[in-house]
């Protein structure tokens, strides 16, 4: 074999990955990968206008597609622009690879013209990274990163490539296998716990499946739907989780948490049983951590051992894949005699439906001003609720979560762990891309859209229709909210002046609609639907809505305020 | 107070290890008391010993949180177990007139090693457990400790006897 540049390897490792799209941005220490990249018109690059945008872009391809997303930027800033991205996706268990240029090893210490210690910055909010030194280490690493960053509970990897380990020339070995002798995630779910729940589920009078991201990561939907519906056990999912149980079906209860529905939370503080699948019992799911599901017997399944008993101590502690360990039960449930689940559940889910009528999620209607409920449920309902949604984060990301019934897993994409404003834009690009001619909405608030506006310019240059819903409140709402209920109305800092987002939207060269009231969302919709470009549609809603239901701070899930 | 968990880490011995495992400890606010690091008969590998403190539901974190690290082998939590515990000291104390011999006969009780001497000062060797370090310490403050520093400490199991 001849002799091959550190950049020729690092495109052929990429190939062997079978990576199709890299979001990135050039710059000085990797201007030999970029020149390499143009003899490589399989590799689709995607010039994003800030680095942050390309971690989130590569999140939202990664989880759209269920492929590790890639991602490639400079040294120096162009490494910790990425930071924000890849903190979120490690929060969320997404896989991404980061590669980041490195100026010249010689020079690492030296304070050098865009040098910064991206693998001591990232460490903390990686699942692991890497500085390759030795160019015979290239080949190896990368796909070692691959390895780490899709296998296990996933998470984002970085990968630092100092500029001559990129120049260097070697003969290089390509790895076919992988062997960590310290990595070894357990996907086998132990038959013996396995057994041990299911005999507990079985013995329950008033069981709820509490399901998370972990249900989408590992493809276990199908299971979970069968295994909900054979024992006719109430669902409830984590922000994460949503889509990983049909959201029209008769036994989902909605989203549980701060902003969860009356009927999920009341379920969770009156089970006898909670059956935690993938999911890692959040601050913001559990309200008050010593009133949470107080009568109920905790099942947790979850890939990651240090998510079982770090919050909540659990009862029966399954490690493994959540797939693997639904499959188990439902074999389990298959060997049984059948029995007539349906009518012994009936009184529980009776009491459930009951929660359901008494508060179900609602607002108050308006014929003069726009709800922004109304707006995602306008949304649902002419997309048929087949659309991929990304969000930004605040009341348009819970609105989102409470009104658009997702029906199938990787049809949403937020950032739920880290929260990130500005994460919807650049992950409805990536989404774009892993999926050519769906239709993709960023539900966005004002705020949020102004955190990386500039990738307009990345979705109208490439051609990717994605829609922008703007629930244009003038405020930053989430915040203005808890100033409302907790801060006796003082809006300190709180309203937020935007630009003329219909005018912006055609200085970028997408499509800008407007509407202003309730009869004009319906036709804006429809208009931004039909239009083969990207669009932004600005929705002016009432100012002073509040997310309900919603537990404060500190409460008990049961302690929802509702109006 | 909470209990003392002694904590044995086997790692992969390269670059960055030391960092991500002091970084897991601090991000997390995971108390680290001590702190032993060297390599094993195996140059690849390295074993750090760790001393924390925390309740039963902190431990299992913190050793939960170490094997999530790629680079982490093994972790063993040595305080179930059956184990020995070392740390040393080497502390210079003044030793002048009456107190020189005073110095000497504690450092004989204590089983400690005069690794130095002045005309007015002795620099003495002292291991043992957490506890006696302190105690010989204690003592020596007396006459006077020009200087001091302790190791972290070091465990290892007991093997199991037939």
């Amino acid at each position: 074999m001849k002799k091959m540049t550190g950049a020729e390897i690092f495109l052929e490792c990429l190939k062997r990955e079978e990576v199709k799209h890299i979001f990135g941005y050039p710059g000085g220490v990797v201007l030999d990968i970029y020149d390499e990249l143009t003899r490589h018109p399989e590799i689709r690059h995607i010039l994003v206008r800030h680095e942050q945008a390309a971690a989130h872009a590569a999140d939202g391809y990664a989880r759209a597609s269920a492929k590790v997303g890639v991602a490639l930027v400079t040294s120096g800033p162009g490494a910790t622009n990425t930071v924000t991205g890849i903190a979120s996706a490690y929060m969320d268990s997404i896989p991404i690879v980061v590669f980041t240029g490195q100026v010249p090893t010689a020079l690492i210490g030296n304070d050098a013209f865009q040098e910064v210690d991206i693998v001591g910055i990232t460490r903390p909010c990686t699942k692991h990274n890497y500085l390759v030194k030795d160019i015979n280490q290239l080949a190896y690493t990368v796909h070692e990163a691959f390895h780490i960053a899709r296998s296990g509970r996933p998470g984002p990897v970085l990968v630092d490539l100092p500029k001559d380990v990129i120049q260097a020339r070697t003969v290089p070995k390509f790895p076919d296998e992988i062997k960590i002798k310290s990595y070894n995630p357990t996907y086998h779910a132990n038959p013996r716990q396995v057994k041990r729940a299911l005999e507990m589920i079985l013995s329950a009078k008033k069981p709820v499946l509490y399901t998370g991201g972990g249900i989408i990561l590992s493809n276990a939907s199908e299971e979970l739907l069968y295994f909900a519906e054979a024992l006719q056990i109430p669902v409830t999912s984590t922000l994460m989780g949503l889509g990983g149980f049909p959201g029209d079906n008769p036994l989902w209860m909605g989203m549980l948490g701060m902003h969860g529905t009356y009927c999920a939370n009341m379920a969770v503080s009156k089970a006898d049983v909670l059956i935690a699948v993938g999911a890692r019992f959040d601050d913001r799911v559990t309200g008050k951590l010593a009133e949470f599901a107080p009568h109920a017997k905790i099942i947790h399944i979850d890939i990651d051992p240090s998510s079982i008993s770090k919050n909540v101590v659990v009862d029966i502690p399954i490690v493994g894949d959540c797939r693997d360990a639904l499959q188990q039960l439902n074999n389990l449930l298959q060997a049984k005699a059948p029995e007539d689940w349906a009518s012994e559940r009936a009184l529980w889910l009776d009491t459930v439906r009951d929660w359901e009528k008494e508060h179900p999620l609602t607002y108050a209607w308006s014929d003069t001003t726009i709800k922004p409920q109304y707006v995602v449920e306008k949304l649902y309902e002419l997309t048929k609720g087949e659309a991929y949604i990304t969000t930004e984060v605040g009341q348009n990301q819970m609105w989102a979560a409470q009104f658009y019934k997702f029906k199938r897993p990787r049809q949403l994409m937020t950032s739920g762990g880290l929260g990130v404003m500005g994460y919807g834009l650049p992950a409805a690009m990536g989404v774009q891309m892993a999926k050519p001619g769906a239709i993709v909405i960023d539900i966005a608030g004002d705020g949020s859209i102004q955190m990386n506006i500039q990738e307009m310019m990345t979705v109208v240059e490439n051609d990717l229709p994605v829609k922008i819903a703007i629930l244009n409140n003038s405020f930053l709402g989430m915040v203005r909210q808890w100033q409302q209920l907790f801060y006796d109305r003082r809006y300190s800092a709180t309203p937020i002046p935007a630009p003329d987002f219909v005018k912006l939207a055609e200085a970028y060269g997408a499509v800008g609609l407007r509407a202003t009231k309730p009869e004009e969302v319906e036709p804006v919709i429809k208009k931004a639907l039909r239009t083969p470009k990207p669009v932004i549609m600005d929705f002016r809603v009432e100012p002073e809505e509040c997310v309900m239901p919603m537990v404060p701070a500190g409460k008990a899930m049961h302690e929802m305020l509702l109006a | 107070m909470e209990p003392r968990h002694t904590i044995s880490v086997w790692v992969d011995n390269t670059p960055g290890v030391l960092s991500r495992v002091t970084g897991l400890f601090s991000g997390r606010g995971f108390n680290i008391e001590s702190l032993c690091v060297a390599e094993t008969m195996d140059p690849e590998v390295s074993r750090i010993t760790v001393v924390s403190t925390g309740d039963e539901q902190i431990t299992e974190q913190i050793i939960k949180q170490l094997h999530k690290l790629i680079n982490v082998i093994t972790v063993v939590d040595l305080s179930e177990k059956e184990h020995v515990e070392r740390e040393m000291a080497l502390v210079t104390v003044r030793a002048e007139d009456k107190s020189r011999a005073e110095v000497l006969r504690i450092a004989d009780i204590f089983r400690c090693r005069v690794v130095d001497v002045s005309p007015s000062t002795y620099s003495l060797e002292i291991t043992g457990n957490h506890e006696k370090i302190g105690a010989v310490l204690g003592l020596l403050k007396n006459h006077g400790i020009l200087d001091v520093v302790r190791s972290g400490t070091l465990a290892i199991q007991r093997p199991k006897k037939d």
